[in-house]
């Protein structure tokens, strides 16, 4: 029964709230589930939290969830709990959830403040579909009065890239929204290229929206800098070997997975650049190298 | 016959010397050559006798340059004449004019001793320093005496240098010591390899030494030969034979009486483990147990029983096998099977056991893939891989390395194993598998290579030529 309500509480959170990352939405209500969580001892705590972010992950399937989920739940769990009084550990868990919530609120600043300095005046950017982070960075970027002009590609095929078009129109950033089969004729334009993660794995590579693999192709050939933007509860512990090797629970939206007979007809939603094509990761832990991703992570998740 | 030359010409040597002296040499020689193993005394008779001729060739010099120029030919005779003990002869032709120097022969015990460490430790400082010097002078002159003690240099795993006279005797010097058969080289020598040994085929080591022999356990002998057939071959088997060698030396052992079993057994062990380089080179695995043998010796209590400490060094070994081979195995194939998806087509390359386990157990997990089998001469390793995997009824093909290009576009994966691992990443493995790596790359393929932790090795090497093992080339 409280599992419904954990849902519709992480709807309502992101449609109240359209800016907050998915993540930081469902961790939020997972903080909420936490407060109101019935069990007597720790261990049924933590299995009815592991049970509420795999709820969570059905929900809404983007790798973000996941990793957000699992961070969190490592998050609040490494502290000592010695207390013999279970509330007082409940009371525990709780203000250490707040902490790791106000952690990743500030996190998109720490990483828009990082990367909008590579941006130069007069600078051409190239982005894809739309990125709340990326956001940020071109918004920090115009505030710092730099002059710059945007590409997005449209990114079909939910059309995202005019949504994002249309919030950089109103930040008076000068914007043109492209084919997504035009990126090989834009590229000897743009200077650099930016783009958002949905998830940054072991590898030092992302897992981003359909078509930012191609993308990273382009910019390697026309050796332009690919620079990807994400916040650090992003990381997540999977190493993909190619295309097929990424799980399919991340591959399609949560609802096609549920109603649909041959995932193989379907039409994937992301795919996986490999750490080569990337130059830089701009995270709220530093400016980034793809092999310095792995000892980072090592270090989160240890 | 040739024992008759050697007695003989160590009689010329020893005229200068007092008779009694020489009957003592002979009595030393004659034990020597029956293959008993030297007391104590007859040792430290032994390095007095060659102090003392060291001295006395310093003392006139102009005589040493002369005794150099007819050595070599009775050097060569000798060789010439018998191949069977040339250890013995060229160790004792080279003592005269070897290097080190010592002042008064006639020592007491402590200062004897004192002499010998700093003697080591100046070997050891000069094995550090090989690398830099290159060309060092030859035999005559004096090294930087003993007495100047150098910082020991921390020891990594000695280098092959086989073009570095110095190296060559000093290495000879501590077999002769160990009372270990020297190798014979071969005859003609690819100058490419000059640096690695060349070792004649045509005997194996054990030929050389008498059995019984008094100085190698019985166990020790019949793994060396072993290795340098071929019967126990690849990283995992040779260090578990090693380790069970190791079981029944500890087993079969008595410690001498005013000894302590953790200082004699090490010493016990040494001239095993060169004995056993010499008929085939350690790899980085029996490298890191034997490391790991000699600790648990070295960490006895010196008030333990022997019963006791034997039970317990034996119980250590066999936890070391179960945790650093068998459980990593069953570890490592659990995280290799997330890896293998239903209609991989798998390649792998020689007989690796581990991947050989890890294949078998995703047959068992129910995963559909089938494997291609590559194999290369002389050894033809993968047809033990093809013999294991269609056993398990794994659907396999067979292919020669000059058809992996032909075959890698149909692969989806390949798994490798590993002899080494050195501390760069660089993976060391049987010949072929760099290139089948570098092939797999042109193909956009994913290697995966699956290793122990206990074949992790700290050197760093970049190409395969500068320390290597030469094979046999007539099979």
């Amino acid at each position: 029964v409280n599992k419904s309500l954990l849902v519709k509480y992480f709807r309502t959170q992101i449609s109240q709230d359209p800016d907050v990352a998915s993540a930081a939405a469902a961790i939020r209500s997972l903080l909420e589930f936490l407060k109101r969580d019935q069990s007597e001892t720790l261990l049924g705590l933590r299995e009815n939290l592991t049970e509420a972010i795999r709820r969570l992950g059905e929900a809404d399937s983007s790798v973000a969830v996941s990793s957000g989920g699992e961070l969190f739940l490592r998050f609040i769990t490494l502290t000592s709990l010695e207390h013999l009084d279970f509330s007082q550990s409940k009371n525990l868990l709780v203000e250490r959830g707040e902490l790791f919530l106000n952690k990743i609120s500030l996190s998109r600043n720490k990483v828009a403040k990082l990367c909008h300095t590579f941006i130069k005046d007069g600078a051409k950017i190239l982005t894809h579909s739309s990125s709340r982070v990326v956001l940020k960075v071109l918004e920090n970027a115009a505030a710092d009065k730099k002059r710059f002009s945007v590409y997005v590609t449209e990114s079909q095929p939910d059309s995202a890239g005019k949504l994002m078009a249309e919030k950089l129109r109103r930040l008076n950033i000068p914007v043109t929204v492209i084919l997504d089969a035009a990126v090989g004729y834009i590229m000897e334009k743009v200077n650099l290229v930016i783009v958002g993660a949905e998830g940054v794995v072991e590898s030092g590579g992302i897992i981003n929206k359909i078509g930012t693999y191609q993308l990273a192709v382009c910019s390697k050939a026309h050796n332009k800098p690919f620079y990807v933007v994400a916040e650090s509860f992003k990381f997540v512990r999977l190493f993909p070997l190619n295309q097929q090797d990424v799980p399919a629970q991340f591959k399609y939206k949560a609802d096609i997975l549920k109603t649909a007979e041959d995932l193989d007809k379907e039409h994937p939603m992301i795919d996986y650049t490999p750490p080569s094509l990337i130059t830089l990761l701009f995270t709220d832990l530093g400016v980034l190298t793809p092999s310095a991703v792995s000892d980072e992570l090592i270090k989160i998740y240890l | 016959m040739a024992d008759a030359d050697e007695t003989s010409k160590q009689a010329e040597r020893n005229t200068n010397v007092g008779d009694g002296i020489a009957v003592k040499k002979q009595d030393i020689a004659r034990a020597k050559n029956e293959g008993k193993e030297l007391t104590k005394d007859e040792k430290q008779r032994l390095r007095k006798e060659k102090k003392q001729q060291k001295k006395n060739k310093k003392d006139d010099k102009g005589e040493s340059e002369h005794e150099n120029v007819p050595l070599p030919p009775s050097q060569a005779v000798v060789q010439c004449q018998s191949q069977k003990a040339p250890s013995v002869a060229p160790s004792l032709a080279l003592t005269p004019v070897s290097v080190c120097t010592s002042e008064k022969p006639a020592k007491s015990k402590a200062e004897q001793r004192a002499e010998r460490r700093a003697r080591q430790e100046a070997d050891r400082a000069a094995k550090g320093k090989k690398g830099e010097s290159a060309q060092q002078p030859p035999s005559g002159k004096s090294k930087a005496p003993p007495n100047e003690l150098q910082p020991v240099v921390k020891r990594l795993p000695e280098h092959v240098q086989v073009d570095d006279p110095a190296a060559v005797r000093k290495l000879a010097k501590k077999l002769e010591r160990q009372q270990i058969p020297v190798r014979s080289e071969y005859g003609y020598k690819v100058s490419l390899f000059s640096h690695l040994h060349q070792y004649s085929r045509k005997a194996p080591l054990t030929q050389q030494i008498s059995i019984p022999s008094t100085v190698i356990h019985p166990y020790i002998v019949r793994l060396g030969l072993q290795y340098s057939q071929g019967i126990v071959a690849g990283s995992n088997a040779r260090s578990i034979a090693l380790l069970h060698a190791f079981q029944k030396v500890i087993q079969d052992y008595k410690t001498p009486p005013n000894e302590e079993l953790s200082r004699d057994l090490v010493n016990k062990l040494k001239p095993y483990i060169s004995y056993l380089n010499q008929c085939r080179p350690l790899s980085a695995s029996m490298g890191n147990a034997i490391k790991y043998v000699k600790k648990e010796i070295s960490n006895i209590p010196c008030l333990c029983k022997e019963e006791e400490a034997k039970k317990q060094l034996l119980s250590c070994i066999d936890n070391y096998i179960k945790e650093k081979i068998t459980l990593a195995a069953t570890t490592i194939s659990a995280y290799a099977i997330e890896k293998i998806s239903n209609g991989d087509v798998i390649l792998v390359y020689g007989c690796s056991s581990l991947v050989n386990h890890i294949l078998c157990d995703a047959f068992d997990k129910k995963r559909k893939f089938s494997v291609i089998v590559v194999d290369s001469r002389p050894r033809l390793e993968g047809r033990e891989a093809l013999r294991r995997l269609v056993k398990k009824g794994i659907c396999c093909t067979y292919v020669l390395i000059s058809a992996v290009s032909y075959i890698l576009p149909e692969v989806s994966k390949v798994f490798l194993g590993a002899h080494a691992l050195l501390a760069n990443g660089y993976v060391m493995s049987r010949v072929g598998t760099s290139q089948i790596a570098l092939v797999a790359k042109a193909y956009n393929v994913p290697v995966l290579v699956c290793c122990e932790t206990y074949k992790f090795c700290e050197r760093v090497q970049t190409d395969s030529f500068v320390s290597n093992e030469l094979g046999n080339q007539y099979t």
